[in-house]
């Protein structure tokens, strides 16, 4: 098995099956079954499929991975399954298949646990394989193909997504049920008072699922930047139609066009980048590829770290010649010849690169923040977080796929894919903006009573996490967040929307005592909360949030050990993980533990269908122990293993700064794993999350301390909080007043120039027609026509003479006729007129 | 070249058959009586029948050339339509006297102008 061509063939099938899926249920709608209950069917078999092939993807990329030589169990690296039964196949096969193994495919997971970490001879490039599929189009130098770009974090978010998707799909067969009747929606309220009754729209939402399944895989999956775009565009429209799936509700329409252009916000800043990109690298492609000519173009990944610079971020000779394009035009005035001065350029280019100036460095930094600018939109950080809480208005199983497992994903897969293009500047902002984010939304869900939207924040507040993470040099450490987060953020929205389910209200405050009630849920859920805030026994053993989020803090302390002007980073995500332990515990004893507080909703509860808490279940095994390093398994079909295979070349190294910010260092990831800092990093770790859940115990568990007491003494900073910050508000006044009275000067000239112009206009053309009409139409057109009418009538009523009914008279006229014809060609017959 | 002296030839036939259509024209022309006219019609039809038989014949012509039967053919064509013409104009009449009590053709000018 050739893993060139059956890896992107399987993975390709896998990302097109939802569109297959998507196809039919527009096509065919309420039509498939009872009330188009099929679409279910059609899309969950779909996404099922896909899980399939990626799973098989996985098995085929391990099976063809270089066996490593020994691999050392570095208990940080205590690696996870994506899924333990496929991992043992995948050794089995990767036995089988060790004899080729590939020289140049270095194995990173053996290489970490090396002593030299700082050789920084992290010499190969990660395993992949890029190609295209199809060209669209080719305009000079602009190509635009369908391609992929295939390596061990494609392979990953394959299954995680699909798996996810699967679960949730089932889910949402349950959870959409009410859809496959006639709908009252109590929310909605008409002009006469009544409530909205509508029909059901089960086929509609699964049929948006599938689109978006298709598109997230298409980000995935892409193999330029051209092509992430369009998925990420699609993506936003997905978000956008599933926010608004109750479009008569105003808060959910008007949540869908916030998402909608929040995230328009991000995407303006992406195409910033994707020009700078474009315009100096001239491609969008990220590996390497062959133009028709046959020659090998390197991609945008091989220009922005050459070979010949040992994979170390170097400016790209076409941005220090687009930043340099005074200097190349004298030189080419001055020798007044083509080919001589390309040569003379050539030769300057190290010098403008490496001189004071730093020809092209400041486009690189534009097009990572460029790049990044987009992410912050999907992924909702600050100051573009307030979407993701709002976009809760949709489905519950949309909130759990789309906004908080997948889609906000993107925005992080999509700097993980992009990390070799950023610079240490660029990367020191990223990590600000996920310190940032993390803690703003960390604080604002300790007050928020809305159950999503405590899910919602906690979201926003782990992809700032996992932002950090990437900005602090921390690859591995921030994907495998992902992964893991995806698990177990999943599974708590899931929960959540069983408990919405059966209490028929989004308001902790009325909950209390429900784990009687839904026991499924309720465990199911505290292993969600247990996996968040990374539980475990320090060293030993934990949920799978221990490994990903310890790795984090880590790295953290890692970084500010080198850099300590950036101490708040490292404060901020360890501060961030003791609120994280407060607000998740404290929506887990407010919904579940003590006695009720509202005795109607908790009488009215009940535990949920199966075919909604048994992905829960599923899921919860995930959330456990999908950051095991199961024994006898070799670290590379581990999560973290996995993921080292993906790391992009030369970012193993202490990084010493940048251009412009020389003093910084970004450390080397794998340095985080020491004793010195993994120590004390884990206690910090464990004890932020024990003081976290200990509290929320004292607040809400045991009740020791009355909240409401804590709310008046802290009456400003509860409001503050309660407010979000005030940053809707502010948003208001500075965004969307503005915007309102533009808008509305807009309108005025619109009515009082424009309107009065064209009104004008069509005033005047009608006087025209009016005096055309007056004086050409009606005398002379119409005259005419009446004309010959009279003229026809009067020569009828003369010819009416001749009719006079008498048989003789007829005879007579016939007879004197044909004798008169007959005299007259007697008369003036000429004979050659026949032709003799 | 006297026609009374001459042996009967084409030239005889001709004017037997003129006679008889002028005789049948006038006839249409001045009866007031329906039936007359018809009879009239008949005299036309006769008259034309008679040129046909009389130029269609060789020996009439005092030449050799064989021109085929087209001339019989047609006068039995016009008998065979003078026939019907002659049915469905008596039903006309038949019942134009059932309703008015007489034949006279002046009467029967419901279609003038």
């Amino acid at each position: 098995m050739n893993p060139e061509s059956v890896l992107p063939a399987l993975l390709g099938l896998a990302w097109l099956l939802p569109l297959a899926s998507f196809a039919i249920i527009v096509l065919l709608g309420r039509r498939l079954g009872k009330e188009g209950v099929l679409a279910s069917y059609v899309a969950t078999s779909a996404i099922l499929s896909g899980f399939v092939l990626s799973a098989i993807a996985m098995l085929v990329w391990l099976g063809s991975a270089p066996a490593p030589e020994e691999h050392h169990e570095d208990e940080s690296h205590a690696s996870s399954t994506v899924d333990a039964p496929l991992v043992v196949r995948a050794q089995d096969a990767g036995e089988e298949h060790a004899a080729p193994v590939d020289a140049e495919h270095d194995d990173h997971a053996a290489e970490h646990g090396e002593e030299d970490h700082h050789a920084g001879h992290h010499a190969e490039p990660p395993r992949s394989y890029s190609g295209d599929w199809y060209l669209l189009g080719e305009f000079g130098d602009l190509r635009i193909s369908i391609g992929y770009y295939v390596d061990a974090l494609t392979v990953t978010m394959f299954c995680m997504v699909t798996f996810i998707a699967t679960c949730i799909h089932f889910y949402a067969v349950g959870y959409m049920h009410d859809e496959l009747h006639d709908v009252d929606d109590h929310e909605v309220t008409l002009e006469d008072g009544g409530h909205l009754h509508r029909r059901g729209r089960f086929h509609r939402f699964f049929q948006y699922l599938s689109l978006f399944c298709f598109s997230m895989l298409g980000i995935v999956i892409a193999g330029n930047i051209a092509m992430v775009f369009v998925f990420w565009e699609l993506v936003g429209v997905c978000s956008y139609f599933l926010i608004g799936f109750y479009f008569e509700r105003h808060s959910a329409s008007c949540a869908a066009n916030k998402a909608f252009i929040v995230n328009r916000v991000g995407d303006f800043g992406m195409i910033i980048g994707l020009m700078a990109l474009w315009g100096s690298l001239g491609t969008f492609s990220f590996g390497d590829w062959t133009d028709s000519e046959g020659n090998q173009q390197a991609g945008i990944f091989s220009q922005v770290r050459p070979e010949e610079n040992e994979y170390q971020l170097r400016t790209p000779d076409g941005m220090v010649r687009a930043a340099a394009s005074e200097e190349v035009a004298q030189i080419v005035a001055e020798t007044g010849d083509l080919e001589a001065s390309e040569t003379a350029i050539a030769e300057q280019i190290p010098e403008w690169r490496d001189g004071p100036e730093h020809y092209g460095y400041a486009l690189l930094v534009i097009a990572g923040l460029g790049i990044f600018c987009g992410c912050v939109g999907k992924s909702a950080q600050f100051p573009l977080h307030v979407w993701l809480p709002d976009a809760m208005e949709g489905p519950t199983p949309v909130s759990a796929l789309v906004h908080s497992a997948t889609m906000v994903a993107a925005g992080v897969y999509l700097v993980g894919r992009f990390f070799p293009v950023f610079t240490p500047e660029v990367l020191l902002a990223i990590a600000y903006i996920g310190a940032i984010t993390l803690f703003i939304a960390a604080t604002i869900a300790i007050v928020a009573t809305d159950i999503k939207r405590v899910l919602a924040y906690s979201t926003v507040s782990q992809l700032g996490y996992m932002m950090l993470a990437l900005g602090i040099g921390g690859w591995v450490a921030g994907m495998f967040h992902l992964i893991t987060h995806a698990f177990f953020k999943s599974l708590l929205f899931m929960g959540s929307g069983s408990v919405i389910h059966a209490c028929h209200t989004n308001e902790m405050t009325k909950m209390g005592g429900l784990r009687h009630k839904m026991p499924w849920t309720a465990y199911t859920m505290l292993v969600g909360c247990l996996a968040i805030i990374g539980a475990g026994i320090p060293f030993v053993i934990g949920f799978s949030g221990y490994y990903s989020k310890d790795a984090i803090i880590e790295q953290a302390l890692s970084f500010t050990n080198e850099n300590p002007a950036h101490r708040i980073l490292f404060l901020a995500a360890a501060g961030g993980a003791a609120i994280t332990a407060f607000y998740m515990f404290r929506l887990w004893f407010m919904t579940f533990a003590g006695p009720p507080r509202d005795e109607r909703v908790y009488e009215h509860a009940h535990e949920s269908p199966k075919v909604m808490y048994l992905p829960l279940v599923v899921l919860s095994v995930f959330a456990i122990g999908v950051g095991w390093q199961l024994p006898g398994l070799p670290s590379l079909a581990g999560n973290t293993g996995l993921l080292e295979q993906a790391r992009p070349a030369g970012t193993l190294a202490n990084v010493e700064g940048g251009a412009w910010l020389p003093e910084l260092t970004i450390p080397d990831e794998h340095l985080s794993h020491v004793k010195e800092i993994k120590i004390p990093a884990t206690l910090i770790a464990f004890s932020t999350a024990l003081g976290g859940v200990f509290f929320a115990a004292v607040f809400y568990g045991w009740r020791l301390l009355d909240p409401e007491d804590a709310r008046r003494q802290f009456f400003p900073v509860h409001r503050f909080l309660l407010h979000k910050w005030w940053f809707d508000e502010l948003y208001e006044i500075i965004f969307i007043r503005p915007a309102h009275v533009v808008a509305r000067l807009a309108a005025g000239v619109d009515k009082n120039a424009f309107d009065r112009l064209i009104d004008g206009t069509a005033t005047f053309v009608r006087g025209v027609s009016d005096q055309v009409d007056r004086s050409i139409d009606r005398p002379v057109v119409d005259g005419l026509a009446n004309k010959l009418a009279q003229w026809t009538y009067s020569l009828g009523l003369g010819l009416r003479v001749a009719q006079t009914g008498s048989i003789r008279q007829y005879v007579m006229f016939i007879v004197v006729g044909t004798a008169a014809l007959f005299l007259l060609v007697s008369f003036f017959w000429n004979p050659t007129w026949a032709g003799n | 070249m006297n026609l009374l002296t001459e042996p009967v030839g084409l030239t005889h036939y001709l004017v037997v058959g003129a006679v008889m259509f002028v005789t049948g024209a006038v006839c249409m022309a001045t009866k007031r009586n329906a039936l007359g006219v018809l009879m009239g019609i008949e005299l036309v039809l006769n008259g034309a029948n008679l040129n046909f038989v009389a130029f269609s014949s060789p020996y009439l012509r005092g030449s050799s050339v064989f021109l085929g039967l087209d001339g019989q053919l047609i006068a039995l064509f016009v008998i065979v339509l003078a026939a019907a013409e002659a049915a469905v104009a008596l039903a006309i009449t038949l019942n134009f006297y059932n309703n008015h009590a007489t034949v006279d053709v002046d009467e029967a000018d419901r279609l003038k102008g």
